[in-house]
């Protein structure tokens, strides 16, 4: 494995583990305020009894968001110092400003966790939206950061050197605005349907348990309205990568011609030698229409670009087929359950329903990797779209071998003590019914 | 380029808040390890409880230092990564492991054979992370960091950090964090036993300080920098020492006559005049022989919007850790709410 690789593969990999967390981190505040404004209403302690066993999950979710966090920012010195030596100027705006926002969540989740017995009940309700929301504002903070990274703008080039740097059009770059709003939206319908999706397998052998259907409600509530914008706001995306990354977006579609009335294709084999994909179920024209809404735009394909220019194409095809297979589940997932609340039904007594909503509770997962394998991959050989290439990036440190089979295991034992911890600790505890405090 | 020396300045602040807070919590996992005795049961449960709430956000500090070096010193920030790759990864995984098992080491109390294992976890990473940290700061004032260009892997990527002298520097962090921790915790217990236990720690700690201090000053003058020397002779330098030995001296004192609010106070201020006179031997250099603070500092326009982003980020920060500390320290959990807290984290009735 040469250097390069094995540092691409470390970045991945701690990537696509810090993710995770950092998309429950945003996800998991909503709902445990949710569920405690309910109980602040109503005083039915099934709410408390959720809030705490969320905002317990949420605590040893953020304990490692926030390593594995740490971890990345010195990654991206330890991994990157050429790119982070460019850039730092220029990006590292959005990076001071999340650092605050973590620290305020930090600190709210802190203040949130141990004060139930010591706050008013509304000063306890506060916190809880002060970690809400400093969780979903440092999540945009790093995702401006990286759409920078896709669309580079705010400096100029002179002898390859960035000059007359302007942080604020550089962390308002052409791709921020749709980034940040796919990536809230993913975070939100992930964790909503994941915790739906567990209390629905849950429903399935006791349809009538008050504890899962609290619980289910909350949950649906939470991924419904992203579930149904996400579609929306990937298409905006395609939208923007089309205008702006032609050669990302023939990845997607495994486009190797340049075309007029472009199709659309469904599944398929990209093969980057004979430059063809085959096997695609194919829609005509329609690849046109959602990339330029018109359907006899041209789409440029792979062709169009010097084949050391090209992204992997075959990984970033199944990706994105990947991802928007999955939102389409999701979006069916939640128009079903808004079909059953419309009539009035309970979603507990539609099994099929609830087999339905289990089966989906990695889905959100699966599409958020799937979509920043998207991004990140598609973006290559390019760390900063045209400006800097990854391999130019590169720690002179040799070796890298080591620190990544480091970080897998290390990363690997966390990972199975989390899903234990959760497990243990959260889902297969026994509804607790004594109350500390009452309203 | 002023604006370059006052973000330099918040940097070092924002390392020094790191030390005095973040620092305190390994120097407590470094007491969980070393607990022994009829009191270790509780020794534990009181270092547990200080940790608690203030968990993590003192850690954000050492974020903010990272994120202020590659904004507004890039150049320094890719250096490091570069010259010192190999403590800092090690350092890396102390931090993950540490964090992690303080979590689930609370979370994972229903089970109490493998909660131990978690223990064990968290105090041992809280005591090797120190070290490594010390050492990347040893090997930075030494002036070692300079990248031989066509040395082998071991003369550029070991020989820099690998030497006595930084070594001697991990070491004092390591006593300076379990010195600071042990001072805290005096104040913060309220069973005499107890206060009196970490009194014993916190004086054996200041030795300890003591005597890595006077190694790493005897091996200063023999690094590249010559630091010692500088560390001497630099007009401001003598006050800056003076002014360190004076607040040690306070503290010990102060522990020994047993009053703990003034001793906290004193190896606070202890503890900032060594890391601000170490700032000043090496200034106006950030990575002393390669970099200094203008030479490193990246466009003013940058250092003017993190500037202005500072001041709005502390507009929300302060207000926030000032209600956290109200919330927490004013008033000493009580038995009752410590039982009753206790009792939610397992999800027991
Ligand atoms: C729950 C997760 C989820 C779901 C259901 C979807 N996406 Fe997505 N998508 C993401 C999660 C995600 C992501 C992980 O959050 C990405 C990576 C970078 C980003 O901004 O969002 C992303 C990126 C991303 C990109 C690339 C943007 C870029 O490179 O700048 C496109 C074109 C789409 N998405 C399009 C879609 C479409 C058409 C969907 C239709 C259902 C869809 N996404 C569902
Ligand atoms: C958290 C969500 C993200 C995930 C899952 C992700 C995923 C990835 C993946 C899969 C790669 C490897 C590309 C390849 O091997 O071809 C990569 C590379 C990289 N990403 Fe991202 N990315 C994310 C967000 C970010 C953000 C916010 C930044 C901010 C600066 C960033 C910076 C980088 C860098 C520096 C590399 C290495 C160079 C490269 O291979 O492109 N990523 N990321
Ligand atoms: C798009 C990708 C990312 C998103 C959405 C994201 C979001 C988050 C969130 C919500 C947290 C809070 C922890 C939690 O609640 O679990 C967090 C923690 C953290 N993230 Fe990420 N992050 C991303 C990528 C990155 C990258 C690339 C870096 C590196 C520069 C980074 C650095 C950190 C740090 C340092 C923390 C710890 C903060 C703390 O201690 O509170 N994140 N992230």
């Amino acid at each position: 494995m040469t250097d390069l690789l094995a540092a691409r593969t470390q970045m991945a990999l701690s990537l696509g583990f810090h993710i995770i967390f950092a998309v429950m981190g945003i996800g998991m505040p909503a709902l445990m305020v949710l569920a405690e404004r309910k109980w602040l209403k109503t005083g039915d302690p099934v709410w408390l009894d959720l809030a705490k066993r969320w905002s317990k999950g949420t605590a040893i979710l953020f304990a490692v968001g926030a390593v594995s966090g740490t971890v990345l920012s010195f990654e991206l010195g330890l991994l990157w110092p050429r790119f982070m030596e460019y850039a730092g100027a220029i990006i590292g705006m959005p990076f001071s400003l999340e650092g605050f926002a973590f620290f305020t969540e930090a600190i709210f989740l802190g203040i949130y966790l141990y004060g139930w017995t010591r706050l008013s009940p509304k000063a306890h309700w506060w916190a809880g939206v002060a970690v809400a929301v400093s969780g979903t504002v440092s999540g945009i903070f790093v995702v401006f950061a990286n759409a920078w990274m896709n669309a580079p703008t705010g400096f100029e080039l002179v002898n390859g050197l960035p000059t007359n740097i302007d942080p604020i059009a550089a962390m308002l770059n052409p791709a921020s605005f749709h980034q940040t709003l796919h990536m809230t939206l993913a975070s939100f319908a992930t964790t909503g349907i994941a915790v739906a999706g567990i209390h629905a397998w849950m429903l399935r052998k006791n349809p009538e348990d008050h504890f899962h259907r609290s619980a289910l409600h909350i949950a649906m509530l939470v991924a419904i309205p992203a579930c149904l914008l996400q579609p929306l706001s990937g298409d905006i995306s395609a939208k923007f990568v089309a205008k702006w990354q032609p050669a990302k977006l023939a990845a997607m579609e495994g486009q190797f011609e340049t075309e007029r009335a472009a199709p659309l294709r469904l599944g398929g084999i990209p093969n980057e030698a004979t430059r063809e994909t085959k096997y695609a179920l194919e829609v005509p024209g329609a690849l046109s229409f959602l990339a330029f809404s018109d359907f006899n735009a041209e789409v440029k394909g792979l062709e169009a670009f010097p084949e050391s220019d090209w992204p992997p194409v075959a990984i970033t095809h199944f990706a994105f087929q990947i991802m928007v297979g999955l939102g389409t589940l999701m979006m069916l997932a939640s128009l079903w359950v808004i079909y059953r609340w419309v009539r009035k039904q309970e979603v507990a007594h539609d099994r099929p329903l609830l087999t339905f909503l289990a089966l989906l509770t990695p889905a959100g997962f699966i599409a958020v990797e799937a979509g920043w394998v998207v991004t990140e991959v598609g973006r290559q050989p390019w760390i900063v779209y045209g400006i800097m290439r990854t391999a130019d990036a590169l720690t002179p440190v040799p070796g890298l071998i080591v620190p990544l089979i480091g970080i897998s295991l290390l990363y690997l034992f966390l990972g199975v003590v989390v899903v234990y911890l959760l497990w243990a600790q959260i889902i297969k505890t026994k509804p607790m019914t004594q109350e500390i405090r009452t309203p | 380029m002023t604006l370059a020396y006052f973000l330099a300045g918040v940097t070092m602040l924002a390392l020094n808040a790191y030390v005095l807070l973040g620092g305190a919590d390994f120097g407590a996992g470094v007491w969980d390890l070393l607990a022994r005795g009829p009191r270790a049961a509780r020794q534990r449960a009181a270092i547990e409880d200080g940790i608690g709430p203030i968990w993590e956000a003192n850690h954000v500090w050492v974020i903010l230092v990272v994120v202020l070096l590659f904004s507004c010193f890039p150049p320094v920030y890719a250096h490091l990564s570069v010259a010192l790759h190999i403590p800092i990864s090690l350092m890396l995984v102390g931090i993950v492991l540490r964090g992690s098992a303080f979590t689930f080491r609370a979370y994972d109390s229903t089970n109490s054979p493998v909660q131990k294992h978690w223990g064990r976890i968290f105090s041992i990473a809280s005591t090797v992370t120190p070290v490594l940290l010390g050492i990347c700061v040893g090997a930075l004032v030494s002036g070692a960091l300079k990248l031989p260009v066509g040395g082998t892997f071991a003369e550029t990527y070991v020989m820099p950090w690998f030497t006595p002298f930084a070594l001697a520097v991990g070491f004092l962090t390591l006593s300076v964090f379990a010195f600071l921790a042990a001072v805290y915790l005096t104040v913060e217990v309220q069973e005499h036993e107890l206060q009196e236990d970490f009194r014993r720690m916190a004086l054996g700690a200041a030795v300890a300080v003591g005597v890595f201090a006077g190694t790493a000053l005897i091996l200063g003058e023999s690094t590249p920098m010559r630091l010692t020397g500088n560390l001497l002779t630099r007009s401001w330098a003598i006050p800056f020492q003076l002014m360190t030995a004076a607040f040690a001296i306070t503290t010990i004192g102060a522990l020994v006559t047993r009053r703990y609010t003034l001793a906290r106070a004193s190896a606070v201020l202890q503890v900032s005049a060594l890391m601000w006179g170490w700032a000043y031997a090496q200034f106006p250099a950030m990575i002393p022989g390669v970099h200094t603070i203008e030479s490193a500092a990246a466009p003013h326009i940058t250092l003017k919007l993190v500037t202005i982003g500072l001041c709005g980020g502390a507009m929300v920060l302060v207000p926030s850790l000032w209600y956290l500390f109200k919330v927490f320290k004013a008033e000493p959990a009580s038995a009752f709410e410590r039982v009753d807290t206790a009792e939610y984290r397992t999800g027991k009735d």
